[in-house]
């Protein structure tokens, strides 16, 4: 595993612990947990403390049939899941995302939008947006700036900005004032899941000629 | 994050002393009538990890029994402080449980509580049945539970949890509401962004040494 410098923040950790973030937060997060240790077990620490909150909470009295109810469910069920483990099985795309872009990189439905790069819009909840970008190796991309957050997983290659060198697994975390202009790495082609949280506006096809970050 | 990078601030990493209270603190007293006996790690209540692996392993309906009487209350309790009616909270926790009686096989208890991994599959269900949201879940460890686990993982990750739900117990009323409310989906990002700047005195400590368990739990496999 690559040492990753640029992790999730408290925040991010604990709104995805507590379930209360849009689904592409999640899914960036959840694919950079996938790849960093270090984040997965702060996650699993956090979650300690959502099973602190579940057991010292004032508990609520059951209608009567409800254990009768859940044991018919129980009994009834087939034979129990076995452990179903999601390994690996992309060496790009981890797991949560390879649910998101049907099963496999090649299947991706890229867009250009100008200078070579390319874009594939992920289908989610709208209240924020999930996209992958493609990057060639050294392309400069335009000043951007954005609405409000803007979350980028690093899944090949690497780019440089103002704020620092971001290669595979390193998340950059984005407020609205920041502006940036990320320099793909010469030595390979660069592949990233961007999330913003603004919703996606589309205002026409000539949108496309636009600097594809800029929506 | 925790990570070594950031400072963290360590003025409230004293450990407190553990309170000499009886495990569920705001519990009801059902669960001491409880005809289970779970195995006890010390006085503070029934095993509930012990519990689970005997569902895991031997399908063992009166365990199931008796954690249910323990849990279904409270994810019924966190299903309707969550925005679900009486109703809605009803059928989840029927689903929840099932849940837990099908899954039980992916329970590690060098990893997890048995009630840290009863609220994650209590809040996802929240956000699919409330939120209708599909929730991405990071890519396992390539490694799964292990038949035996590591009595020393496994003990002191329940003792981590227990030192959590203490600390919890042990905050000013406010900040104590404020972590609930997070937890049950109450706190708009941007007002978990501000809650976690705050000092939340014995919590984050606590939070940052099961992280280290986690964290030692992880790299010994
Ligand atoms: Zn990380």
């Amino acid at each position: 595993m690559t040492t990753i410098r640029h992790h999730l923040t408290d925040d991010l950790i604990m709104g995805y612990s507590a379930g209360t973030l849009p689904e592409a937060v999640n899914l960036i997060i959840a694919s950079h947990v996938s790849l960093c240790d270090d984040c997965r077990a702060a996650v699993e620490a956090h979650d300690a403390l959502g099973g602190a909150v579940l057991d010292t909470t004032k508990a609520e009295t059951l209608d009567d049939g409800c254990l009768d109810a859940t044991l018919a469910m129980i009994r009834a069920m087939n034979a129990p899941a076995p452990r179903d483990i999601k390994v690996p099985q992309d060496p790009v795309a981890p797991a949560p995302l390879l649910d998101y872009i049907g099963g496999s990189l090649d299947a991706v439905k890229w867009r250009p939008v100008g200078m070579g790069v390319k874009q594939a819009i992920l289908k989610t909840s709208p209240d924020a947006t999930a996209r992958l970008l493609y990057i060639p190796a050294g392309t400069a991309m335009p000043d951007h700036g954005h609405r409000g957050l803007e979350l980028t997983l690093v899944l090949q290659g690497a780019f440089q900005d103002d704020e620092g060198y971001f290669a595979r697994g390193d998340i950059e975390i984005a407020d609205a004032d920041l502006q940036h202009t990320p320099v793909a790495d010469i030595s390979q082609d660069c592949i990233c899941l961007a999330v913003t949280d603004a919703p996606l506006r589309l205002k026409g096809l000539a949108r496309l000629a636009q600097p594809f970050l800029n929506i | 994050m925790f990570g070594a990078t950031e400072p963290l601030d360590t003025r409230d990493a004293t450990p407190i002393a553990a309170p000499a209270i009886n495990g569920h603190v705001r519990g009801d007293d059902r669960d001491k009538a409880k005809p289970v006996s779970a195995g006890t790690a010390d006085d503070s209540g029934p095993d509930w990890a012990a519990v689970l692996i005997r569902i895991r392993d031997h399908r063992d309906e009166a365990s199931f029994v008796a954690l249910f009487r323990h849990f279904a209350p409270r994810v019924k309790a966190f299903l309707m402080r969550s925005g679900a009616d009486a109703a809605q909270a009803e059928e989840c926790v029927q689903d929840v449980m099932a849940t837990v009686w099908q899954k039980a096989a992916q329970f590690d208890p060098a990893r997890a509580s048995a009630a840290t991994w009863i609220f994650t599959i209590a809040r996802n269900r929240r956000i699919d049945a409330l939120r209708k949201q599909k929730r991405p879940e990071p890519e396992d460890l390539p490694w799964g539970p292990e038949a035996e686990p590591d009595q020393e993982d496994r003990l002191g990750l329940q003792q981590e949890t227990e030192h959590l739900e203490e600390a919890l117990a042990s905050l000013p009323a406010k900040q104590r509401e404020l972590i609930e409310k997070a937890y049950f989906g109450d706190l708009t990002h941007s007002e978990i962004a501000e809650a976690t700047g705050l000092p939340l005195g014995t919590i984050k400590s606590r939070i940052r040494l099961a992280l280290q368990r986690l964290r030692h739990a992880m790299d010994r496999k």
